[in-house]
C-alpha cells in the first residue's frame, strides 16, 4: 500500500489508459481511453471486442496498461510515469465477472465472507448476514454455488463484491441470461445499495434493454475509443459509428455517396449505393463524392399504400414489398427500393393498408431519422 | 521374503514422497503460472527422468555424489562422510528420479483451476499465498493425491538408479527390487516370487486408488502415459 498517494480530487474514478490490444480475430488496435466516472451508474456500451472488459481489467489491476494513470477517490492506483502499479488485492476495486467466478468448493456464506478475512468472527457474520438479506438470498447461506439458480448466483456474486465496501464497482455483463423481470429486480437492489454507498459503478453491457433499464449515463466504446458519451437517447439514438449502429439496433444500414451539401438547410443529399435512391440526411462531416453510411431505424420509417403528398418529410421512396413476416405484435416488412429497407409496422396497419408481397408502396423517411454514420 | 528390504523400500518411498510434496508444490506453481519465455527449459528438465534410462541418471548422480563430485564434496564438508552408497544418497537420487511423477500431476491440476477464480480472489483482497491455500489447493486435491501416490509407488519400484548410486548393502541400500534381482541371480525363484507378488499387489492397489479418486473427482488421472 506504500504506493498509494493522496491527492486533491473528488470521489470520482479517473481513468486514462492506453494499451495495444492483440485480439484473436482482429488486427491489433489501440485501447485509448480518458474518462472520469462519477459516483452512481455509468454504462459502458459497445460491440463485443471493443475493449470494454480490458478496460475493466486495467482498472482492477488484472491487466497492466501500456501507459496512463488511474486514480480512485484521489488515490493513485496506476501511473506509468511514476512506475506505480498497485496490485489488485490492494486496490479496493470490486469486480463481478460475466462468469461470476463464485468459488465452487465454498458455501454461499464462505464465498461472501472471503473478502473479509481480517474482521473478527462476529462482525464478519453480521456483515455477511446483512448483505445477504439486502440481496434477498439469506436462506441460501449454507448452499454450494452449483446448488442454486443462475439468478441467485448473480445475486451472491454481487453480494460478495459489495460486502467489502469497495470504492469502485466494476460489473462485466453480470446479468446476461436473466429474464427482464429478474434483471429489473436485481438492478433495483443494486440501486438501493448504491443510494447508501455512493461509489462509481461501471456497468458493461451490450444489451440495449439493460441500457434502457438502467437509464443512466452511457459511454459508447467502439474499437478501443470512446465515440460518444451522454444519456441513452443521446448516445444510442444518434449513433455515429457503424458497429455502434448495429449494436444499438439500427436495422437499415446503407452505404452511399454524398452528392451535395446544402449547408444553409443543414442537410446533405446522399445517393444510396448503386441505385437511383437519393435521400436527404442531416449535414455531417463529409464532402461531395465521399462514401458514407446511413443508418435508419425500421420503426422510424412510415409506409404508405399511395403516393403521399403534402408532407414535411423530404424523403419519399417508391418500392415494392419483398416479404412480410409477423413477429408477435410486430410486422416486419421488407421493401425493395433499389436497396432493401426493413420497416416495422403494426398488425393493424398491415390489415388497413392491405399489405402483400409485390404490392407497390412508398416509404417516408424524416431527414432527422436518417443518421450519418462513420465506419 | 526379505522384510528388511521391504521396510527399507517403504522408508525410502515415504521420505521421497514427503520431500517431493514440499519441493513439488512451489515448483509446480511456478510451472503452472509463470509466463517466462524460458519456462519450457525447466519443463523439459523436470520431465527428463521419464525418458532417460535410470542407469544414465544414476551414473551422473554417482559422479556428482562421489568424493570428487560437487554434491559429494559438499556432503563431506557438512556431515563428515561421503554420500554415495548411503541411504541419504539414495533419497536424493530418488527425489530427482521421481520428480516428474510429483510435479506433472500438480501442474496439470493447478492449470485446470479457472483463472477467473484466481482473479476474483485477488480482487477480493487476497494475496498470492492466500489464493493458493484457499482456492488452488482445495480445488487440486485429486491432483495432490495423485502426485503423492505416484511418487510413492514409483520410488518403491525403482531399480536402476538404486543399483547405480546405492549399490547393494543390506539394511542401507538393498531395496526390495534389488532383493528380487539378487534372488533370481542365486536361483531362489520362490523367494523372488513372494517379494515380486507383494510389490505387484502394492503397485496395483496404489494405481487403482489413484484412478478411483480421480474418477470420483470427475476427471482423468494424470499418468505419464496419458500426459497431454
Amino acid at each position: 500500500m506504500a504506493a498509494v498517494e493522496r491527492e486533491m480530487s473528488s470521489a470520482n474514478l479517473a481513468v486514462r489508459v492506453a494499451k495495444m490490444l492483440r485480439g484473436v480475430a482482429s488486427p491489433p488496435f489501440l485501447l485509448d481511453i480518458d474518462v472520469e466516472v462519477p459516483p452512481g451508474f455509468t454504462i459502458l456500451f459497445g460491440p463485443s471486442g471493443a475493449g470494454k472488459s480490458t478496460l475493466l481489467d486495467c482498472i482492477a489491476g488484472l491487466t497492466r496498461p501500456d501507459t496512463g494513470r488511474i486514480a480512485a477517490n484521489g488515490d493513485l492506483l496506476f501511473e506509468s510515469a511514476k512506475k506505480i502499479n498497485v496490485p489488485p488485492q490492494h486496490r479496493q476495486v470490486s469486480y463481478v465477472f460475466q462468469s461470476l467466478a463464485l468459488f465452487p468448493h465454498m458455501t454461499v456464506e464462505a464465498n461472501v465472507a472471503y473478502g473479509l478475512p481480517d474482521l473478527p468472527e462476529q462482525q464478519r457474520c453480521a456483515r455477511v448476514s446483512e448483505i445477504l438479506q439486502m440481496f434477498r438470498v439469506e436462506k441460501l447461506r449454507s448452499r454450494k454455488p452449483r446448488e442454486i439458480s443462475g439468478g441467485e448466483q448473480q445475486r451472491i456474486a454481487l453480494a460478495r463484491s459489495l460486502v467489502t465496501l469497495p470504492r469502485v464497482l466494476l460489473l462485466d455483463e453480470p446479468l446476461t441470461g436473466l429474464d427482464s423481470e429478474l434483471k429489473a429486480s436485481i438492478i433495483d437492489d443494486l440501486r438501493a445499495w448504491n443510494a447508501a454507498q455512493k461509489i462509481p459503478i461501471l456497468y458493461v453491457t451490450h444489451s440495449r434493454e439493460e441500457v434502457d433499464a438502467l437509464g443512466e449515463r452511457v459511454i459508447a466504446l467502439v474499437h478501443g475509443k470512446i465515440v460518444s458519451e451522454g444519456t441513452p437517447r443521446e448516445v444510442l439514438d444518434a449513433p455515429r459509428r457503424k458497429k455502434l449502429a448495429q449494436a444499438a439496433g439500427f436495422e437499415n444500414l446503407f452505404s452511399g455517396t454524398v452528392l451535395d451539401l446544402r449547408e444553409a438547410d443543414g442537410v446533405m443529399r446522399v445517393r444510396l449505393a448503386n441505385t437511383a435512391c437519393e435521400i436527404e440526411v442531416p449535414l455531417g462531416h463529409a464532402s461531395p463524392g465521399d462514401h458514407v453510411r446511413v443508418a435508419v431505424r425500421a420503426g422510424d420509417i412510415l409506409l404508405a399504400a399511395e403516393m403521399p403528398r403534402g408532407l414535411s418529410a423530404r424523403n419519399i421512396l417508391e418500392g415494392k414489398i419483398v416479404s412480410i413476416e409477423r413477429r408477435g405484435a410486430l410486422v416486419v416488412v421488407r421493401v425493395d427500393c433499389g436497396v432493401t429497407f426493413t420497416v416495422h409496422v403494426t398488425p393493424g396497419a398491415e390489415r388497413t393498408l392491405e399489405l402483400a408481397t409485390e404490392k407497390k408502396v412508398w416509404l417516408v423517411l424524416k431527414t432527422h431519422s436518417c443518421h450519418f454514420v462513420e465506419d | 521374503m526379505n522384510a528388511e528390504a521391504l521396510l527399507l523400500s517403504l522408508r525410502l518411498a515415504l521420505c521421497v514422497s514427503a520431500i517431493l510434496f514440499v519441493l513439488g508444490m512451489p515448483l509446480a506453481y511456478w510451472l503452472a503460472y509463470s509466463r517466462r519465455r524460458w519456462k519450457f527449459l525447466l519443463e523439459a528438465l523436470v520431465a527428463l527422468p521419464l525418458v532417460l534410462p535410470p542407469t544414465v541418471l544414476g551414473f551422473y548422480m554417482l559422479l556428482a555424489m562421489g568424493p570428487r563430485g560437487p554434491l559429494g564434496k559438499f556432503w563431506y564438508a557438512v556431515f563428515g562422510h561421503g554420500l554415495a552408497f548411503t541411504f541419504a544418497g539414495l533419497v536424493i537420487a530418488s527425489v530427482l528420479y521421481s520428480l516428474p511423477f510429483a510435479v506433472q500431476p500438480l501442474v496439470a491440476s493447478f492449470e485446470t483451476v479457472d483463472r477467473k477464480l484466481l482473479d476474483a480472489s485477488a480482487v477480493l483482497g487476497a494475496n498470492r499465498l492466500r489464493t493458493f491455500c484457499r482456492i488452488i489447493l482445495p480445488l487440486s486435491v485429486p491432483g495432490i493425491i495423485t502426485a503423492l501416490v505416484l511418487s510413492f509407488a514409483h520410488t518403491l519400484g525403482e531399480f536402476g538408479v538404486v543399483l547405480m548410486v546405492g549399490g547393494n548393502l543390506a539394511g542401507v541400500t538393498r531395496t526390495v527390487s534389488i532383493d528380487i534381482y539378487d534372488r533370481v541371480q542365486s536361483l531362489d525363484y520362490a523367494g523372488a516370487n513372494r517379494t515380486a507378488l507383494l510389490l505387484l499387489l502394492i503397485s496395483f492397489t496404489v494405481l487403482a486408488a489413484v484412478y478411483g479418486i480421480n474418477r470420483r473427482a470427475g476427471r482423468r488421472a494424470w499418468l505419464p502415459w496419458s500426459a497431454k
